[in-house]
């Protein structure tokens, strides 16, 4: 890649408040910098990431509201966490986690373990105890 | 109050090497960092799933680069974990209050300052403290353009973040920088590691071997996962490639500067030749990248653009098994 041809294609996701280092040849075949706004298929790439992640979002919402899944599993997602991550931060084993989603064993969990998930959701633990299901932000 | 000199480098790992060695005055530069530490690689691990997409990596994996380049050099390092965040706070006010740059482990997705869109849960993200004010914690962070700040509580979290790899607070400062070293030897020794890496390795995920892997599969999404789930594993190709921290093509035009920089220092026309080479490379990466964004972005997945990836990475593998098996010929 050319110095000159280093992408600055700044319909990006950080609106050019960053710039990211990337090696480049200058005109006599030299290694040098430049710093790069973005590049469109990075742009493309990430922006999926966090469409995804707001489709499972909106999806486990439907679930929790439908009485079909506990709030543990809404912030797992908005927490953009998955089932090893979650477990591993709760300090518990997977099948204890897929079992704190389900509504009926939701309900009984004592304040200790809601207070635990609720500090690794960042949020307030009458928020989840509460079964409150705050909206999630992509970063804008 | 300790002075700490930041460059902006491309990748955290290498980046910190150069940035903290200068300080003891020891001069290298990020790609030579990057080199000794044969820190190019490539592995793609269908099972190691995040979120359900397949792994994929340009790299080695973390905390290798720098340890190599430790032992290379002679420099000697002090590294600690800790099991409580307030012994591993006391312990880091501890040592930059002699004026000594910490370097630490830490996850993004805590790190205020670091680009919101970025922030996912990767906690292999490494960076300098050089000292406190008012509280907070003066950080130099590789890939920012200029220094910044983090409280202690944001500072406690990425520490302590919990997952694949757990920081677990470590921290790591040098205690003996030679300030002259012969570069020769490292480099010699940097090269031939990255080429048993990229040639040697008798698995088929890794090395040259891996990227066919890859492109059998990638040859394969549409029918085997359907459109969706084929966009969504190809853009985590896209992204480990073209992301923060790889310097562009996935590390490779790194390590062209790299040979280029070795070659001029030793007067080793093949290396730099060598390093002309890689570079074309990493251009047939960065239009397999322009091309895989094409797919993504049209979203409906034909089985002729798959196939045509597939194939453009079989190119790169070729390519590159080229410039490896050169590489390993060089006389140094």
């Amino acid at each position: 890649m050319k110095k000159e041809e280093v992408p600055q294609d700044g319909d990006n996701l950080h609106h050019g408040t960053f710039k990211q280092l990337f090696y480049a040849v200058d005109n006599s075949g030299d290694y040098t910098t430049a710093p790069s706004v973005g590049w469109e298929p990075e742009n493309v790439a990430l922006d999926q990431a966090w469409e995804e992640v707001e489709r499972r979002v909106a999806e486990t919402r439907v679930k929790v509201e439908a009485g079909e899944a506990s709030p543990i599993a809404y912030y797992m997602e908005r927490t953009l966490l998955d089932l090893p991550l979650l477990a591993v931060k709760a300090g518990k084993f997977q099948w204890q986690v897929k079992r704190h989603m389900k509504p009926e064993v939701f309900k009984k969990l004592g304040g200790s373990t809601i207070a635990r998930y609720a500090e690794i959701f960042g949020i307030a633990a009458e928020v989840l105890q509460k079964g409150e299901l705050l909206p999630f932000q992509r970063p804008q | 109050m300790t002075q700490f000199s930041h460059t902006q480098t491309a990748h955290c790992e290498s980046g910190v090497i150069s940035n903290m060695f200068r300080h003891y005055g020891l001069q290298i530069s990020e790609p030579m960092a990057f080199g000794i530490g044969a820190g190019i690689f490539f592995g793609h691990l269908p099972f190691v799933k995040v979120n359900g997409v397949p792994g994929t990596t340009y790299r080695i994996w973390p905390g290798a680069i720098f340890s190599r380049v430790c032992k290379r050099l002679g420099v000697k390092m002090e590294s600690h974990q800790f099991g409580s965040p307030d012994k591993a706070m006391q312990a880091l006010d501890d040592v930059i209050a002699k004026g000594i740059p910490v370097g630490m482990q830490s996850s993004v997705y805590y790190l205020p300052y670091f680009p919101a869109s970025y922030r996912f849960h990767f906690n292999a993200h490494n960076l300098v403290v050089y000292g406190k004010q008012n509280g907070d914690y003066l950080v130099s962070d590789p890939i920012m353009d200029t220094v910044t700040v983090i409280d202690h509580e944001n500072l406690v979290q990425a520490r302590f973040a919990k997952g694949f790899p757990a920081p677990k607070g470590k921290m790591y400062y040098p205690v003996s920088v030679p300030k002259q070293v012969d570069f020769r030897e490292p480099i010699k020794e940097g090269i031939k590691q990255a080429c048993y890496y990229m040639l040697k390795i008798p698995m088929p995920m890794f090395g040259v071997k891996g990227i066919r892997f890859l492109a059998k599969r990638v040859k394969n999404y549409p029918a085997k996962v359907g459109d969706r789930r084929a966009g969504l594993y190809l853009g985590n190709i896209i992204r480990m490639q073209e992301e923060i921290g790889t310097g562009g093509a996935g590390f490779r035009f790194m390590y062209a500067a790299f040979l280029q920089e070795a070659g001029t220092l030793l007067n080793n026309e093949e290396l730099k030749s060598v390093g002309k080479e890689l570079t074309a490379v990493g251009d047939l990466w960065r239009n397999f990248a322009f091309s895989a964004g094409r797919v993504c972005k049209a979203r409906s997945a034909d089985n002729t653009s798959y196939g045509d990836l597939g194939d453009m990475l079989l190119k790169i593998a070729d390519a590159e098994e080229k410039v490896f098996r050169r590489l390993s010929k060089v006389k140094i």
